[in-house]
């Protein structure tokens, strides 16, 4: 055990080196780091959100309510058709994933069933899975002339899964808007969103920006009656809905307005956004594309000196009236907004609105002023930590001490470089982590003392003495430290964020713990042995 | 230079001598433990029981009996408000809305619309939320990692030893494992997943140290071949207790330290591993020895497997 072969005694050297190489980024400014990456890519380590500061989110995307929109259009779809071939029937609605209907006179089966069946949309091919391909929807034709429309299992997993590739999409775009720094935008399972946006000033912000579905049209209003005599009488008139106002004021808390269903334009339409001013007051100038412009023009040439409603999220934001046809396809949005509403409305009509609605399910979010003050906390915590740690070790151990404590050091870069190469996340549990290290670390080397000073009091020589100190208590080194691994590793895998960040840094410093021990205290010690040889081991 | 030595060089205490006390001590407190998980029950975090958790800075010292009356209004039940810390840092928790996931968030905004009203200029240092899809999920995930990693022991010392060696270990870490529940039940400490995070530590360490003892008796146990069990466990417990009590004491430094400096967040986090390492030497050495006189460990069996082992060997 006490022989080492040049070639270790550089390896070990190496490594040691690597550990503090690596660990140097976390001591220079972000600038220096940045402009050092053309000739040395190495990065501080990454800190996590609670020592950073930022929001943690966990939305669950309802993906349920896209295939509920599939089977209403394929319901008003069949409704439409088979008007138009002026057929017969009864009983259209929707069961479960299919839409049913009941042919009256028995001779239009046949053109039935056709009509429906070309409502089919193709489900694009799925190259991983083999799968679609095919249509979306399955027309059997049951007893009683009912013909069944169910949509197939494919078409429901494929709808459910864009919806969650398209949230995502739209949250990127939304995110990306407010200029941070590497956001994390991923999906978990088969209907939840993960977003973790570092840095954030106030995180609490972020929901206004991730959780409108932010699907904007244009109705017209309803000019046959007024809002009011609508809501009291009960009636709405066929094709006409209320919609609440947006903004309650306080002399009209509950206003309403009266508006026709049919889409005039809609959002999905939108080229884009901008918040700006008009008169001194904030509002959201926008642009439509091609097509949309075409349908606004069209809708306000007809309309002329009518009222439109502005609708957002089947909530009238403005209802403006039409002075003269837009044909130029812009417009702008005004009502008595604040310069943060213009803005935030702004960004979420340029990302476009989500295709389902999205709650949150789990928010974890940290201020900037905690996370600065967790890192200061950590810190001191750590240094403290280590010097006691290694006054006690040289009161003890004395010089063996020393070199448990110059390993001690060595351990700790390695864990920061470590930690820092592998760009792990340190959290605050994880500087716990990193502490708990330290009081631990020396536990490896302890066990070799105590062995050493056995042999001793056996009346061993210095030399033969640690030569069996260091073989004896390898194996219970390797026993016990195994051990502690595995729970780290069990916390590794159960657990999410922060309590991961604590499985990492225990974990690594348990490897570099049983390296320094075994490697650089001995190697130290058996230089020192070497050169002074002497007559009694001061243990 | 003179060494400090907080063991002296050859101790001989008898430990085992005190088996029965202890074991008896234990069990009492196991029971208690147990009893004290349902009454008065643990202090569940909104980890696993959902809800709103909020860290406030408060401009100047806090009013806690005006947060508590201006958030009692808004009707969302139990509000719990505390000082965390010092003078000017709020706690507040607010209990599960009935209702779903939707319910949580628009408490939320209540919450922080009336904090902003009574307060304005509050800081928000830090917000958490958890609906009751994912605490349900988190309950599962936290006591399934806790059985796993007992289990994961029991295999490993199964293999490394024999299965005495390995149902003692097993005892002791459910037996440390219980009493750091009691005492998380008694001194009514919020029990989230940092404290999970904890107990698997705590698992990690013990099973340390009882690996070490266990090390130390297999190896007396070829040593001393005539010697009676007890005596053997008596010895071995001597011999490690130079180790067992620097390398505690390296750890409850370095946690001390954590404790004091580290800040208001981590504290319970940090007070259940200090437990922890108290606990897991103590059942090192009062319960895992032991444990191997009641299992009837043979060491004549033992030793018929060694020497098997090592004729096989040649």
């Amino acid at each position: 055990m006490l022989y080492f072969s040049p070639w270790k005694i550089g390896l070990v050297a190496v490594i040691c080196l690597a550990g503090v190489i690596l660990t140097i980024p976390n001591f220079l400014s972000d600038k220096t780091v940045a402009g050092m990456q053309s000739w040395l890519p190495l990065q501080g380590v990454n800190l996590g959100l609670d020592l950073r500061g930022g929001a943690h989110q966990l939305l669950e995307v309802d993906t349920e309510s896209v295939i509920k929109q599939r089977l209403d259009a394929l319901e008003d779809a069949v409704r439409q058709e088979l008007r138009g071939e002026r057929i017969r029937y009864k009983g259209l609605g929707i069961s479960g994933n299919a839409v049913t209907v009941q042919i009256t006179r028995p001779e239009d089966v046949e053109l039935a069933l056709g009509k429906i069946k070309d409502l089919a949309v193709f489900l694009p091919p799925n190259p991983l899975s083999g799968s679609g391909g095919g249509r979306d929807i399955e027309v059997t034709l049951e007893a009683d002339n009912r013909i069944l429309a169910t949509l197939t299992e494919d078409a429901i997993a494929q709808r459910k899964h864009s919806a969650l590739e398209q949230s995502i999409e739209v949250i990127r775009r939304r995110i990306d808007e407010l200029g941070t720094r590497e956001p994390t935008i991923q999906r978990q399972g088969s209907d939840r969103i993960l977003i973790q946006v570092p840095g954030l000033k106030n995180p609490n912000e972020l929901d206004d920006i991730v959780g409108p579905t932010a699907k904007m049209v244009f109705k017209l209003v309803d000019i046959t009656m007024t809002a009011e005599e609508a809501r009291q009488s009960g009636r709405v008139p066929a094709g006409s809905e209320l919609l609440p106002s947006a903004e309650g004021s306080a002399d009209q808390p509950d206003r309403h307005f009266l508006v026709r269903k049919r889409v005039m334009v809609s959002g999905e339409d939108l080229e884009d956004a901008q918040a700006t001013f008009q008169q001194g007051q904030p509002v959201v100038s926008f642009r439509f594309n091609a097509i949309g412009a075409k349908r606004f023009g069209d809708a306000t040439a007809q309309n002329v000196g009518r009222p439109f409603a502005i609708v957002l999220d089947d909530k009238v934001i403005s209802a403006p009236t039409i002075r003269e046809p837009i044909l130029g396809g812009s417009g702008v949005i005004s009502g008595s907004f604040t310069v943060q509403e213009v803005q935030k409305l702004a960004i979420l009509l340029r990302a476009g609105a989500l295709p389902a609605e999205l709650t949150i399910i789990e928010k974890r979010n940290v201020g900037a002023s905690l996370g600065a003050d967790s890192i200061a906390a950590g810190e001191i915590a750590c240094i403290i930590a280590f010097v006691a740690v290694m006054i006690f070790m040289v009161l003890s151990y004395g010089l063996f001490g020393l070199a448990a404590d110059v390993a001690l050091i060595i351990n700790i870069f390695l864990i920061m470089g470590a930690l820092s190469g592998l760009q792990a996340t340190l959290t605050l549990p994880g500087i716990a982590g990193i502490v708990l290290t330290i009081g631990m670390a020396v536990d490896a080397n302890v066990l070799v003392f105590e062995r050493i000073r056995e042999e001793i009091k056996l009346g061993k020589s210095p030399f033969n003495a640690m030569e069996t100190g260091y073989r004896r208590a390898l194996g219970t080194i390797l026993d016990a430290n195994i051990t502690t691994f595995l729970a780290a590793l069990i916390l590794f895998t159960m657990g999410s964020g922060p309590i991961k960040g604590f499985a990492v840094t225990l974990g690594i410093g348990i490897l570099t713990s049983v390296f320094t021990a075994v490697t650089v205290t001995r190697l130290m010690l058996v230089i020192w042995l070497r050169r002074r040889r002497p007559q009694a081991l001061p243990i | 230079m003179k060494l400090l030595r907080l063991v002296p060089a050859h101790t001989d205490i008898r430990f085992i001598a005190w088996r029965r006390i202890a074991m008896a001590a234990s069990v009492v407190l196991f029971i208690l433990s147990a009893v004290a998980a349902f009454v008065p029950g643990l202090n569940f975090g909104i980890d696993f029981r959902g809800g709103i958790l909020m860290e406030v800075g408060t401009p100047g010292p806090a009013d806690l009996g005006r947060i508590r009356t201006g958030l009692g209004d808004l009707g969302l039940g139990e509000v719990a408000i505390q000082e965390f810390g010092d003078a000017d840092t709020v706690l507040i928790r607010i209990e599960r809305q009935p209702g779903g996931e939707e319910a949580q968030k628009q408490a939320q905004d209540k919450v922080i619309a009336a904090l902003d009203g009574m307060m304005p200029g509050v800081d928000y240092r830090r917000t958490e939320l958890v609906g009751p899809k994912v605490s349900s999920e988190l309950v599962e995930a936290g006591a399934i990692a806790v059985l796993l990693a007992v289990l994961l022991m029991l295999v490993y010392i199964w293999f490394r030893f024999e299965w005495h060696f390995g149902v003692g270990a097993v005892i002791a870490l459910v037996h440390d494992v219980g009493l750091s529940i009691g005492m998380f039940a008694i001194t009514q400490l919020e029990f989230n997943l940092s404290t999970i995070a904890a107990l698997l530590t705590i698992v990690g360490y013990s099973i340390n140290d009882t690996v070490v003892v266990y090390d130390r008796v297999r190896e007396n146990l070829r040593k001393y071949k005539t010697l009676p069990l007890p005596d053997v466990l008596n010895q071995s417990i001597n011999d490690t207790l130079s180790r067992t009590t620097m390398t505690s004491m390296t750890t409850l430094l370095a946690l001390v330290a954590l404790f004091i400096f580290g800040g208001e967040v981590i504290k319970g986090f940090v007070f259940a591993m200090m437990w922890g390492i108290v606990i897991g030497t103590y059942s090192s050495v009062f319960v895992a020895a032991p444990l191997l006189i009641v299992l009837g460990l043979d060491r004549k069996r033992l030793e018929a497997e060694d020497n098997e082992a090592a004729t096989a060997a040649e």
